[in-house]
């Protein structure tokens, strides 16, 4: 008898977590970040109901910072799926003018932690799909694939529910809501076989190519639009990078490479000793437990 | 790198990944999954064992490294060198108390394997930790410290991994090192594991001298021990038989999750396959309801499949129309699993608050959701001594064996046969948080033995002859609220309406069909499910039934309103204050509760959970007994 590949199991795996979510939540939603695992993630969720489109809707929660590149693939992809896409931009950020420049933390507090309660709360969604993974960061291997959150999204790591099996209880009191993270088992390896086997389209700043780029506190920044201040000393240069995570421009850190086709990036990716969330900030506040206060906070 | 051991520490992968990367990609899309659970006490060198193994396949990055260098000299337990112990731990209070407190699952590749590690802790209150982790695992490796031999950790941690029904067992002896690789130690110990097992039940185990810390018989052979002969850890993970494999080997079966129906065209059933294959032409039976069809196709966004096996999510089309949906199971025609609704369990208890025998909890078991009651435990298993103990509830960490009663049939095999469909959990109906897991052992009376006598002159019948819509008005609120007096009204009112009816008072029914039944919680809930059941037979008799008991239990009001059809239970809630009723003490109860006389009094020391969302709430301070009855009926007709 034939035994599946381990990228066979955690395919079925996650399309069961989607199938199950659909089945008991009222109003589900999946976050779509437009990154690599979001590819993924969504795709998976075409499998899980093809030949139906799936019966939810794609949620962007905006930070008007992103790639030019990101916000294209985005609106691609929703076509392409034949799923309603909600783009969600804090109002109180678009007043105030939060900028990644100016604002430091506050940025990504008010534009993403901020945003997306207020998108939650405004559609009433019960259960969101979101495509974190335990491999990317410590705290992330003990967060259940189902997450609950209070009515104010708190997250209380000591009150999560057991999961057995493959039997998931997503009951809840009204004003509850569900993260489910379909995603949960796959590492970044797997992530980028996946997206080689099966053709997945990807933002192609995961590629490497000439870009305008700045070298600011030992990151390489893309200048992607006119809105990148650049200091007195300051010049653009054009040099071969590519991105290893896509976030907002502005915080997002480039490495220089080469690697033009999957197999190359993978082959870089595979090779190099540093983790995937390095290239991002988030994680170095509040010591070894950033990401841990960041999620009791209600950050997805 | 301080004194970590690194000489074992590469795969060979590393020159193939920079020379040939399509080669490595091949290879790695054909890897097999395994996932194991690694059970050991706090210093058995489990978290070490795993960061060794996280470290050898590249898993931990530069970064990460330095991170937890810097780490080790802040709160490590290993001096100056690097604890991986902090590496594999999580959470910020666990840090500190520099324990593991709950499941965390990690990630490592080998050549032929993806493997996926639950990290599962050795203490007694966290038995629920690691029932979870072993749910999902092909493999459990048990962790022996060489100094101290097994303990009361290892027996525990060996029957609760076989519970969960893990074939494969592997003891490894760690810090041989420390015992300066000596034979004689291993095979002593190895030796008294055997017999321990053999008395549990286990029939075979792979045991193996390892140092987590050094390396020794991780990924390949020491030298330090010359008189091991194989295999090392690494090569037993790599070649063992994984659960999915030997599932495709069982009868098919698929648990429908969703069915799919895009347009009138298009009728497919949605579901993962928990055991067997299946090809187009598949004769299938769809339970509960036993129809049978044929498999037509096997549709995938990736095209349709010749064969689909156990693991794979699917959606399949039949030949015929015939009824299917979410809870359905499609199985094999000719050897499909039985229906029940009365079974034996053995159940994990998991929740702060202890089982209530006889209270309705939500049991979900693969696709099906049912209300289901636990009666009071056979007995509990001791995990240290593996003795049975005699016990009337179940406490958090409890292991029992208890009756599971199912308010309708559920489509199940022994869980030893098939862990979809006989592993169940348990959803407490008011928190909805998971209270307990349990296996289905075997049914207790086939469902299918027992026949519903079919009448001629049903329900709508009856009904229909009294000209009216049967309802139960389920009055519920504290001992001296009014209840009696109002329900008293209500019934007056109806009968001169010419409308039928039947009044059930508490203090009556407790004369005569419950006077076996005392005050507890237990004897509570069962007073109230047979009049539930008495409700019921009497709404089928087209009846308007009308109940004043103090019910103070939401979920035996909710379990009665379960029984009933949709809009027949109307819960009258009689709102009256304690200190009003109590004042009132028409019947002298409550001083004598007060007294201590009466004990499990409502009110006084046994709870009152008032109803959230109640059809009918009579504001005693403001209504008058006339104007409630008069607000009840109206209600009670006005949706009629």
């Amino acid at each position: 008898m034939k035994t599946l590949t381990h990228l066979e199991r955690l395919e079925a795996e996650s399309i069961h977590i989607i199938r199950e979510v659909v089945a008991e939540a009222e109003k589900p939603v999946m976050l779509y970040s437009v990154g690599k695992d979001s590819a993924v993630m969504l795709h998976l969720a075409r499998k899980a109901f093809y030949p139906s489109p799936p019966p939810f809707p794609l949620l962007h929660v905006d930070t008007t910072w992103k790639f030019k590149a990101m916000y294209d693939l985005r609106d691609k992809m929703a076509r392409e799926s034949g799923m309603d896409l909600l783009v969600y931009q804090n109002p109180e950020a678009i007043e105030q003018g939060i900028n990644p420049f100016d604002h430091g933390a506050l940025h990504t507090d008010m534009w993403k932690t901020e945003g997306l309660k207020q998108a939650l709360d405004k559609y009433g969604f019960d259960a969101a799909f979101g495509g974190a993974r335990r491999d990317e960061e410590k705290s992330r291997a003990k967060e259940r694939i189902f997450s609950f959150r209070t009515s104010s999204h708190g997250w209380d790591p000591k009150n999560q529910r057991p999961e057995l099996w493959n039997l998931y209880n997503a009951r809840k009191a009204r004003g509850e809501s569900i993260r489910v993270f379909p995603i949960s088992n796959w590492t970044e390896l797997d992530i980028w076989q996946y997206i080689h086997l099966n053709d997945i389209p990807i933002v192609p700043l995961y590629f490497a190519d000439k870009r305008p780029t700045v070298e600011r506190d030992g990151m390489l920044l893309m200048v992607d639009d006119d809105r990148f201040p650049l200091q007195p000393d300051e010049r653009p240069v054009l040099r071969s990078i590519r991105f290893r995570t896509l976030g907002c421009y502005p915080l997002t850190g480039a490495v220089e490479s080469e690697a033009k086709t999957l197999p190359e990036v993978i082959q870089e990716t595979l090779l190099t000793t540093t983790s995937e969330r390095q290239g991002r900030a988030i994680d170095k506040d509040a010591g070894g437990a950033g990401m841990e206060v960041k999620k009791q906070q209600g950050y997805f | 790198m301080a004194d970590i051991d690194t000489r074992e520490a590469v795969y060979v992968t590393d020159t193939l990944i920079a020379e040939d990367i399509d080669a490595y990609l091949v290879q790695h899309e054909h890897k097999t999954m395994l996932r194991f659970i690694t059970c050991g006490s706090v210093d058995d060198g489990k978290s070490t064992l795993i960061g060794r193994l996280l470290y050898d396949s590249k898993m931990i990055f530069e970064d990460q490294l330095d991170a937890l260098t810097a780490d080790s000299k802040k709160v490590g337990t290993q001096g100056q060198e690097i604890d991986f112990a902090l590496l594999v731990d999580g959470l910020a209070a666990e840090r500190e108390q520099g324990i593991t407190i709950d499941v965390a699952y990690r990630f490592f590749n080998t050549e032929k394997r993806k493997f996926i590690v639950a990290d599962c802790p050795g203490h007694e209150q966290y038995t629920r930790n690691m029932v979870t982790g072993a749910s999902t695992a092909d493999l459990a490796v048990i962790l022996i410290d060489a100094r101290k031999g097994v303990l009361v950790q290892t027996r525990r941690h060996s029957y609760l991994c076989h519970l969960i029904g893990i074939k494969n067992i592997v003891l490894a002896v760690n810090k041989m090192d420390l015992v300066d690789y000596d034979q004689a130690v291993f095979d002593g110990i190895v030796k008294d594991y055997a017999e321990f097992a053999k008395s549990i039940g286990i029939e075979s185990f792979t045991a193996m001298p390892i140092s987590g810390f050094k390396g020794d018989n991780i990924t390949s052979l020491s030298t330090n021990t010359p008189w091991y002969a194989g295999p090392t850890l690494v090569e037993h993970l790599e070649t063992v038989e994984v659960l999915s494999s030997v599932d495709a080997d069982k009868p098919f079966r698929l648990p429908v999750q969703w069915v799919n129906r895009p347009n009138l065209d298009f009728r497919g059933f949605s579901g993962l396959i928990s055991t067997g294959s299946v090809k187009p032409g598949d004769k299938i039976r769809v339970l509960p309801s036993g129809k049978t069809s044929s498999i037509t196709r096997i549709v995938t966004f990736d095209g349709d499949l010749e064969e689909a096996v156990a693991g794979q999510s699917v959606t399949v089309c039949f030949e015929d129309e015939i009824d299917c949906s979410r809870g359905s199971v499609i199985a094999i025609a000719d050897n499909p699993p039985q229906t029940a609704d009365q079974f034996e369990s053995t159940i994990v208890w998991m929740a702060d608050e202890a089982l209530i025998p006889g209270r309705a909890y939500w049991l979900k078991l693969g696709t099906q959701m049912v209300s289901a009651t636990v009666a009071e435990p056979k007995y509990t298993v001791n995990v240290n001594t593996m003795e049975h103990m005699a016990a009337k509830t179940l406490d958090l960490n409890a292991i029992g064996v208890a009756e599971v009663t199912a308010d309708k049939p559920i489509v199940f095999e022994p869980y030893a046969e098939n862990r979809a469909l006989g592993g169940f959990i348990l959803i407490d109906k008011m928190t909805n948080a998971t209270v307990a897991a349990g296996m289905l052992n075997f049914s207790l009376r086939r469902s299918q033995n027992v026949h519903w006598q079919a009448v001629d002159i049903d329900r709508t019948q009856h009904a229909k002859l009294k000209n009216q819509k049967p309802a139960v008005l389920w009055f519920t609120g504290l001992s001296g609220s009014g209840k009696s007096t109002i329900a008293n009204l209500v019934e007056k009112k109806l009968h001169r309406m010419n409308r039928h009816t039947f009044l059930l008072d508490g203090d009556n029914v407790r004369h005569g069909l419950n006077k076996d039944l005392g005050f507890t919680e237990a004897d509570r809930i069962e007073n109230i499910r047979r009049v539930g059941e008495v409700s019921k037979l009497m709404t089928d008799a087209g009846l308007i039934v009308i109940t004043a008991f103090i019910s103070p239990f939401q979920a035996d009001r909710e379990m009665v309103r379960g029984m009933l059809q949709d809009g027949e239970f109307i819960e009258v809630f009689i709102d009256t204050p304690l200190k009003v009723a109590e004042a009132r003490d028409v019947k002298g109860l409550y001083k004598k509760a007060r007294s201590g006389e009466l004990k499990n009094f409502t009110g006084i020391d046994s709870p009152y959970e008032a109803p959230r969302n109640p059809e009918v709430r009579i504001d005693t301070t403001v209504l008058s007994p006339e104007e409630a009855a008069e607000l009840i009926v109206n209600t009670l007709l006005g949706d009629a």
